[in-house]
């Protein structure tokens, strides 16, 4: 495990009463683009506290490039965080925050200068060297930030929401930047984000927190086409559920016997090893791989249900729509808008909902 | 959470507090010398007995508290607490539009003005009250400019008379009640005055259903800045005042440097410190965010 | 809602003119020829002249100077490190000491005076200039900690975890990081300090020794042995003075 940047090891933080991170164990790859992806609350926080040395774990280890971070306080540690405030000394110019680092480390001045400019180069700040904080925008500030992480060249650099305090559209084009970047300078990233998209978009892998532990670790792809439980199908992503017992399983494939709707044949299902005819589980589908075709389709070639329109509503790009599937179940279907804008079926209406059997994922319910 | 021991946590524990101690622990030596001490020494010989000649004698007595009742004492208690509320309704009703009309100005002129509210704030007090002397007496300013035309023939007697201590005390302390009144009127959002214009409010209704709630915190401490010193004010009664108008303060420099009786002097600092602190517990119950939630209903 | 512009503006303006009206009344006689101060007799220096040759006026205003020097200089560097500690300090025992570090601020003058002069004479320290050093020190310690607070309070506290994480020490946190944000307000606490200090007359009138002559203790003795343009004259120098001291304290405000 030569390339192993981070090696957490059970760690556990309690505060007060609660558990904020509970026996977490986590490996991060060097040079990696990592996020700690939860709703908030979930400790992606705390643990991000703990690897920057703010907070101490109540059980538990942190190993950086092999090394025990135990009793190592932040200023001595080989990572630096980028803030979500971003806590940019307002005092100082863009310059003399990115340089604050190396001088505190006794890098030789020429060398500092050297760095600094070549690092506020890469975030495109050479022009702004000499303002200060308060003069610069939302985005400027946050490249200033991660300018004055980078510089150091930390083991790790700590990114804690990045994006969170940007609007909508400089927060897609910083994604874009802050990817271009750590692939440019080549560091291991660790980053907390509550932004699901975001994480998706930036991360080579990502931890899904929920209450502490972590629920799936695995590439962008992994955790949204196979999800290994509904938190994380349904935080990552929309989830369109059925709730059923498995029937004749046989070589990675069975039957699904649904219990809240009832479908014109049986569902069909790859099955995953280990799962067994009899047990309860939930299929989840992704709303863009639904078809949904006018009236009820008698015979489909694969699997379908039959349901009455809710809602429809548009957003350029695609129509989003709720179908009435069962009693209570309702499903979400995008459909891509490749008719000029024209509706594909009115509110009311009843449609056709069909999908490969590839693309129903089955969970286990414990 | 407190901002500053957040930061370094691992660094919490025995050792930083011994730290935090070593950062206060001289001016807490210097306040509990030189400010909680002579406050016990007070509380002490205020239950002690005179001597002979003057100083203390170390003899435990209630006496001096039983001689502040005599009909006297309590005069200028009374004297004393009537000209201090009154001070606090005549600067909260000339504050109030004051702080009003400043805070609605734009943000340079408000500046402008609050500067002009601080200069005598930091302007020697007894040259703000030696000002009144110069306009009030006899010989004064506005008597002579009465006589000159000819609206009068006589001069009034204007200086050393409740009158004139009552000016003296409002003029010394408006801007303790303008400043935290600008404060809270500050921090209303204008659309709320908008919104009740707009919901069939007059003048008055206004003023009471929506900006007295929500000023409410900048009163009280407004008028508990202009209550207290003008409680316990010395110069101002001892300028402008006659031999009638003696206030607390005045009484206890009496006993202390001329009368030479150092426990009534303490029994009476007590007493003043006493209602001192009341004015003051009424201003933290009223400023706690129970009493402020059930004001602002 | 006009009718109400009027209104306000009025009684503003009378509010303002009876807060300025004196002091320029005083200003503008300051500069009268004559004798009887209330009748104007035509502009002139004279008293200022006069202020100028009053060597025990000269004395007493050097030793206010000394006493505003001194007991600043003590308070700051009591109170600054004392702001700093509380800010740190948690739960129950930070409101104990708010209260205590607070008590000065809302005491009466006169109680503090009468106390500081019954427990100098306890102790048997004999009244002097030193004695008023150490009074003003006493009522002026909450000032600065209050206004240092409210500085230290205002900033991010994730400033000195920046600094921190960027491998500075405490030291280092202290010296680069929090002492430059937070040095206006102990200049602006300083200056308030000193003002109050060259102001006060009621402690200092308690605990003064014979000799020990201040300002404002110069001033009322000649207010009480009648008035004279001279008073006039002190009171604009005065004026002045604390008109530059609130432009100074302001032009560090703004920094």
């Amino acid at each position: 495990m030569a390339d192993l940047s981070i090696d957490i090891r059970a760690l556990v933080k309690r505060h007060g009463a609660t558990l904020a991170v509970d026996h977490v164990s986590l490996q991060i790859r060097r040079g990696e683009f990592f996020s700690l992806l939860g709703p908030s609350g979930a400790g992606k926080t705390s643990l991000l506290r703990m690897l920057a040395g703010f907070e101490t774990p109540d059980a538990g280890d942190i190993l950086i490039d092999g090394q025990s971070m135990a009793g190592v306080p932040p200023n001595r540690r080989p990572v630096n965080l980028v803030f979500q405030s971003y806590a940019l000394f307002p005092h100082m110019p863009v310059a003399e925050n990115v340089a604050f680092g190396l001088e505190m480390k006794r890098v030789p001045r020429n060398e500092i200068a050297e760095r600094v400019g070549s690092t506020l180069e890469l975030v495109r700040l050479s022009d702004k060297r000499d303002r200060l904080p308060g003069q610069l925008s939302g985005g400027e500030q946050q490249r200033v930030a991660l300018a004055r992480a980078l510089v150091n060249r930390p083991a790790v650099v700590l990114l804690d929401e990045p994006l969170a305090a940007l609007d909508q559209q400089l927060r897609q084009q910083m994604q874009t930047e802050l990817k271009t970047i750590q692939a440019q300078v080549g560091l291991t990233f660790v980053c907390v984000t509550h932004h699901q998209e975001e994480a998706l978009a930036l991360s080579d892998r990502l931890a899904v927190m929920q209450q502490g532990r972590v629920m799936q670790v695995g590439r962008p792809e992994d955790l949204y086409e196979r999800p290994e439980n509904l938190f994380v199908a349904r935080f990552v992503g929309v989830s369109n559920e059925v709730v059923g017992t498995l029937a004749d399983v046989q070589a990675g494939e069975g039957n699904l016997l649904p219990s809240d709707v009832s479908p014109s044949r049986g569902i069909r299902l790859s099955v995953p090893a280990g799962l067994q005819s009899g047990q309860q589980v939930v299929m989840t589908v992704r709303p863009e791989r639904i078809r949904i075709t006018p009236g009820h389709v008698a015979d489909a070639g694969s699997n379908c249900l039959h349901g009455v329109v809710e809602t429809m509503r548009y957003i350029g790009s695609e129509w989003q729509g709720v179908v009435r599937i069962g009693q209570s179940v309702r499903w979400t279907i995008h459909a891509s808008n490749t008719a000029s804008g024209s509706r594909p079926v009115g509110v009311g209406q009843p449609v056709s909902l069909e999908w490969n059997v590839g693309d129903g994922v089955v969970i286990p319910l414990t | 959470m407190n901002p500053w021991s957040s930061s370094t946590e691992a660094a919490a524990g025995l050792c930083s507090r011994f730290r935090e101690w070593r950062l206060l622990g001289p001016g807490l030596l210097w306040t509990t010398v030189f400010c909680l001490l002579p406050m016990v020494v007070v509380l002490a010989v205020s239950l002690a007995t005179r001597g002979t000649y003057g100083g203390v004698l170390w003899e435990f007595s209630l006496e001096n508290y039983r001689d502040l009742l005599h009909p006297l004492y309590g005069r200028i208690f009374g004297q004393s607490l009537l000209l201090a509320g009154m001070t606090t309704g005549i600067c909260l009703a000339l504050g109030f539009p004051l702080a009003y009309y400043i805070a609605r100005l734009p943000p340079r002129r408000q500046a402008l003005w609050l500067i002009f509210i601080m200069i005598p704030f930091w302007t020697n007090f007894l040259v703000r009250t030696y000002a009144w002397i110069f306009i009030l007496r006899t010989e004064g300013l506005l008597n002579t400019v009465l006589m000159q035309l000819h609206l009068i023939s006589t001069p009034l007697d204007l200086l050393y008379s409740n009158q004139a201590v009552l000016l003296g005390l409002v003029y010394g302390y408006l801007p303790f009640m303008v400043l935290p009144l600008y404060a809270a009127i500050e921090r209303i959002d204008p659309a709320l005055i908008e919104a009740a214009w707009d919901l069939y409010a007059d003048r008055w209704s206004l003023f009471r259903r929506v900006l007295i709630p929500l000023t409410k915190p900048g009163i009280v401490a407004g008028c508990v800045l202009v209550f207290i010193p003008s409680l316990g004010a010395y110069l101002t009664p001892d300028l402008l005042g006659g031999a009638r108008s003696m206030m607390v303060g005045n009484l206890i420099q009496h006993e202390y440097l001329v009368a030479r009786d150092w426990p009534l002097g303490s029994a009476l600092s007590i007493v003043l410190m006493f209602i001192v602190m009341s004015s003051l517990l009424w201003y933290f119950h009223a400023q706690s965010p129970q009493t402020r939630e059930r004001g602002e209903q | 809602m006009r009718g109400q512009g009027i209104w306000l503006r009025g009684i503003s303006g009378l509010g303002m003119a009876f807060l300025y009206l004196p002091i320029i009344v005083l200003v503008v006689f300051s500069f009268n020829a004559s004798r009887l101060s209330a009748t104007w007799q035509g502009f002139s220096w004279h008293w200022y002249g006069v202020l100028w040759h009053d060597e025990a006026l000269l004395a007493a205003a050097v030793n206010s100077l000394w006493v505003a020097v001194l007991s600043t200089s003590l308070v700051v560097l009591l109170g600054v490190p004392a702001a700093m500690g509380l800010e740190r300090l948690r739960g129950r025992g930070r409101q104990a000491l708010d209260t205590i570090f607070l008590l000065p601020l809302v005491l009466p003058e006169v109680m503090m005076g009468v106390a500081l002069l019954l427990f100098f004479v306890m102790i048997q320290w004999p009244l002097s200039l030193a004695t008023v050093v150490v009074g003003h020190a006493a009522f002026n310690l909450p000032v600065v900690i209050v206004m240092v607070r409210a500085r230290l309070q205002k900033l991010d506290p994730r400033l000195e975890e920046a600094a921190h994480d960027l491998g500075a020490s405490a030291w280092q946190t202290f010296y680069r990081v929090t002492w430059p944000l937070v040095r206006p307000a102990v200049l602006g606490a300083a200056l308030l300090a000193f003002t109050i200090s060259l102001d006060d007359f009621i402690v200092t009138f308690f605990v003064a020794g014979p000799g020990a002559t201040t300002l404002p203790l110069k001033v009322y003795s000649m207010i009480k042995s009648g008035l004279s343009p001279e008073i006039n004259a002190l009171s604009s120098v005065l004026v002045l003075s604390s008109m530059g001291l609130v432009g100074l304290s302001l032009a560090f405000q703004r920094r």
